[in-house]
């Protein structure tokens, strides 16, 4: 049974109840569906704030971070009110603002193996709006066995992708992917940076698609990829097909539970201590400024973007960007003792780990990279 | 001439160029001639065996190489490849 509109709801709802694919009968469709968002930053501002406003029934948001000043760039849906405040509680304060007669369900913790079925059960439809591949196959494979539908969508600095993977009406994540890149391949957007916009652009038309399958209205993008580029101003479309040998969605398939997808993609997704190699090849930003006070001589390698440097830099340092590593080698000396550094220690402990297999061994990642020297040595650097 | 389309991450690889002409009759040529004009490119998108990576895809205007006649597909001097990666990005 669908629910009735009250006088109010047909107010609020009057632009939907015009367009006649939406209609009364439409509108008691949204109010009785419920949606299960995955991440509550870029993607998941826009998609929260337009499900809400539309009247979604029931709107599951997971996310176990706070609100942190690097976010309000994008994440549109936390403001200043809501600084260091937990992300689904800010959003849900926002959503329940736009609209009260929704039910917003917070779940303040990491979406795992072991919760993931819990956490999805009562939503029909999933949208993945999370930042690591780890997540992303984890949210693939729970839609594939329990037969919903997969709102995806991703970004990278001014390109986006978007689709419905729906395993019971065509293909799955993993069939476009069966693989993850290997670590260090795709840069993260607090490595890589992404446009604010860009997450705007690309969760509102995940919200529509999910709109439009709750409504059954107009072409879901079941087997069709978008990818859209913010420069170009480009939006291409490609058809995406079944593949026969997908070891989820295939008529032989090799997963049939939740796996561990942390140890499949190669990379944590939760928990970790960010910007660390571990092993002993770590230095902490305390230790090197005693070591360089110390008149300890050390090569400083900066592998960040050369334009990074107008924002910070360290006196001496050499710059590698860590995509010229390898072809660069050559110019470093194995006797001599290196630091690597980036923004946050992510890059600098790939170029570590790049360095290392080519043979370096006297060298140190620093922890935290050069926000980690700005926030314990000289707070005359901006943090970014 | 093809041309092949180069997606954000993989631009550090291309002298930040997005979009190549290469030459080549068929899917593979064109793999072999962008791999000549940057070689940093190679590890990224083949395996030892010289076979397209798992997380890369290729489509020729709509549809995934994977789904035609593989690296042998046929082009045409009109057509237009894309590389289309794996990214995470979402928060």
């Amino acid at each position: 049974m669908l629910p009735s509109l009250s006088h109010e709801e047909i107010l609020r709802y009057s632009r939907h109840l015009l367009i006649h694919e939406v209609g009364l009968e439409g509108q008691r469709k949204l109010l009785a569906a419920s949606v299960l968002v995955i991440g509550t930053g870029g993607l998941g501002s826009p998609v929260a704030l337009y499900l809400a406003a539309a009247g979604v029934g029931r709107i599951g948001l997971v996310d176990y971070d706070v609100v942190d000043y690097s976010n309000l760039q994008r994440q549109v849906i936390h403001g200043m009110s809501s600084l260091d405040e937990l992300k689904v509680e800010s959003a849900r304060r926002r959503m329940l603002d736009i609209n009260p007669d929704i039910q917003v369900d917070v779940y303040n913790e990491p979406f795992t193996s072991e919760n993931a079925k819990r956490i999805a059960e009562p939503y029909d439809i999933i949208i993945d709006g999370t930042d690591n591949f780890p997540t992303r196959y984890l949210t693939n494979d729970l839609c594939v066995l329990t037969g919903k539908p997969n709102v995806y969508g991703s970004i990278f600095r001014f390109e986006g992708q978007v689709s419905v993977f729906y395993a019971r009406e065509g293909p799955c994540y993993r069939c476009l992917f069966p693989e993850p890149p290997p670590p260090g391949l795709v840069p993260s957007c607090a490595e890589g940076g992404v446009l604010g916009v860009l997450p705007g652009t690309i969760g509102t038309l995940q919200a529509t698609e999910a709109l439009k399958l709750i409504l059954g209205i107009g072409q879901p993008m079941i087997g069709k990829l978008m990818l859209y580029n913010a420069l170009d101003m480009s939006f291409d479309f490609v058809k995406l097909r079944k593949n026969p040998n997908c070891k989820v969605c295939g008529p032989n398939p090799e997963v049939t539970g939740l796996i561990d997808y942390e140890a499949f993609c190669g990379v944590p997704s939760h928990d970790h201590e960010e910007g660390t190699v571990g092993g002993g090849w770590d230095i902490s930003a305390g230790e090197l400024a005693e070591r360089l006070k110390e008149g300890n001589h050390l090569r400083l390698i900066d592998v960040r973007e050369p334009h990074e440097l107008e924002i910070s830099r360290l006196e001496d340092a050499v710059l590698i960007p860590l995509g010229q590593l390898a072809g660069r080698m050559s110019e470093l000396d194995s006797a001599e003792e290196m630091v690597l550094f980036c923004k946050s220690g992510t890059r600098s402990a790939r170029a570590l780990e790049l360095l290392a297999s080519a043979g370096f061994r006297k060298m140190k990642n620093l922890k935290g990279g050069i926000n980690a020297w700005a926030r314990e040595v000289d707070p005359s650097l901006p943090i970014y | 001439m093809p041309s092949l389309r180069i997606p954000t991450p993989l631009r550090t690889y291309t002298d930040g160029q997005a979009e190549l002409a290469l030459q080549g009759s068929n899917v593979a040529e064109v793999m072999d001639d962008l791999v000549v004009h940057y070689p940093a490119l190679r590890p990224h998108l083949f395996n030892g065996n010289g076979q397209l990576r798992p997380f890369v895809n290729l489509f020729l205007n709509e549809d995934n190489v994977k789904d035609l006649q593989g690296m042998e597909t046929p082009l045409k001097n009109s057509d237009r490849l894309m590389l289309i990666p794996s990214i995470a990005g979402g928060v």
